[in-house]
């Protein structure tokens, strides 16, 4: 959905991904605008599946060009694609796709928590969150909360950007709002339906874009523009886990 | 006898019953979501799902969920890995079937999920997601379809996740669940297993857009059981995946 929304807003130039629509109905009615249409402006789309975008942000992580691999034979996304081309393997076995690295400018992540170096402990599923991390030439790291560094270094293992690849660290509860927050926050799924209805047309996204972001001037603005939903959807029961001990 | 479950209700039931005991699945959402929960409370309950937001479950979520990262999915679940973690264990070839949808389907088992102009003017559509993936390198895939004749198509303008081809490594299209019937698709063509209770093979002939084999006396898919249909309705209470109207779309 927030594909869409930029897209729509005519921010986008260029997409790169393998999945743009709304998890409440499918479609996403801004980038079929753009991309059936060009309105409100033309966007060049290059097109992946999900471990080829995986796999480009993992090359640039790791430092590499590219990684082969042997998803996509057979389809028409690796045909003529830019960013994947046929390699041989060279000690002897099938041939694979190579997937150029993504390297992008700036990653913006949102953890549970950080020290205020930037060291961040995030959990749940992880998805291509650590990959951009590394990947990208600035991380901004957002959280729920800025927490004391002895909190950090008392679970290393759940450290997932070490401080250093930080370049902010932001303290913004409810940041990744209407989405989940495991511990934090419930996905409201109100809003994905709404905006996929009020989205079907030009005016009724240019609707949405100024009840939910150019009338409201930060985040507190657009919490509080939520209304009860926040105290519904914030987490209150607790389901800690086991502890592990890391004496020496 | 009058229908006492939903055609969608039918369809998670032919999902669940795809999966054997002790398989490693790629679930995805919506209808195999529940189907692998449906297998694990009865016939198969040693299989293990994987997500490829990275979640690994070996039980249902113990709440309902709009999407595969929404915490009760979390909670309980075995790992929660990244992306790379998960597509790399269907690369190597660790998982048994992955379940996939799709906008256009032809005879092959391509499907498209890109973009159309079947209609006459060009339609954008969400784009593969994991499904390419799925459809390259799981064991076997099950596909699940609206039965339309729009849908149906001799050719896909663009094969998103791919079908039987001559060179494939491995896996490809088993099994068609639709709206309709279950069709085997494992000789590169469509062949008719079963049809939902009520359909006729007419009635999917003028649904399909191209030549499928339904043999003479072939039986009917077979019914929900009451048990399965109180699990189904426990996990989609509202019927947001399975009542008749498909609120999610």
């Amino acid at each position: 959905m927030a594909f869409d929304q930029l897209i729509a807003a005519g921010t986008v130039a260029k997409v790169v991904a393998a999945w743009v629509g709304n998890v409440a109905g499918g479609s996403g009615y801004g980038f079929r605008r753009a991309y059936e249409q060009g309105v409100p402006r033309r966007i060049v789309m290059e097109d992946h599946s999900n471990f080829t975008v995986g796999l480009a942000l993992k090359a640039a992580a790791m430092g590499l060009p590219y990684l082969p691999t042997f998803t996509g034979i057979g389809g028409d996304i690796v045909r003529g694609h830019p960013r994947i081309r046929p390699v041989d393997d060279p000690f002897g076995g099938p041939s694979l796709l190579a997937v150029a690295a993504v390297k992008p400018d700036v990653a913006i992540i949102h953890v549970q928590r950080a020290d205020r170096e930037g060291n961040a402990h995030l959990w749940g599923n992880l998805g291509l969150t650590v990959e951009a991390a590394f990947a990208a030439r600035r991380t901004i790291v957002t959280c729920e909360e800025i927490v004391p560094e002895e909190v950090i270094r008392s679970d290393p293992n759940r450290t997932v950007i070490p401080g250093f690849l930080t370049t902010a660290v932001v303290e913004e509860p409810g940041g990744a709002l209407p989405s989940s927050v495991q511990g934090y926050w419930r996905r409201d799924f109100e809003p994905f339906l709404r905006y996929h209805q009020i989205s079907r047309t030009p005016d009724g996204f240019q609707a949405w874009l100024r009840e939910w972001v150019l009338d409201l001037p930060d985040r507190q603005a657009y919490l509080q523009h939520m209304g009860d939903a926040t105290e519904r959807l914030r987490v209150r029961d607790r389901r800690l886990a086991a502890a592990a001990n890391f004496s020496p | 006898m009058i229908a006492t479950y939903t055609r969608r209700e039918l369809m998670v039931v032919a999902a669940g019953r795809e999966i054997r005991d002790g398989e490693v699945v790629f679930v995805g959402m919506r209808l195999p979501l529940l189907g692998f929960g449906l297998a694990k409370a009865t016939h198969a309950p040693n299989a293990v799902g994987l997500f490829e937001n990275g979640v690994i479950r070996d039980r249902p979520a113990e709440a309902f969920i709009y999407t595969m990262g929404d915490p009760p999915n979390i909670a309980g679940a075995v790992a929660c890995l990244g992306l790379n973690d998960v597509m790399s264990l269907l690369q190597q070839g660790r998982v048994d079937v992955g379940f996939i949808g799709g906008a256009e389907i032809d005879p092959l088992g391509n499907l498209n999920t890109t973009r159309t102009s079947g209609s006459g003017s060009l339609v954008r559509l969400p784009g593969s997601g994991g499904g390419g993936d799925i459809a390259s390198l799981a064991g076997r895939t099950v596909l699940i379809m609206e039965h339309e004749p729009r849908r149906f198509r001799e050719r896909v303008d663009y094969v998103t996740s791919p079908g039987h081809f001559p060179g494939r490594r491995r896996g490809g299209p088993a099994t068609l669940i639709t709206t309709l019937g279950v069709f085997d698709l494992t000789g590169g063509r469509v062949q008719a297993v079963t049809l939902h209770p009520g359909v006729t093979p007419e009635q999917v002939r003028q649904a399909t857009g191209f030549e499928l084999s339904i043999d003479e006396g072939i039986p009917a898919t077979m019914a929900p059981s009451a048990d399965e249909l109180a699990y189904i309705r426990k996990a989609d209470p509202d019927g947001f995946w399975t009542g008749d109207t498909m609120k999610g779309g």
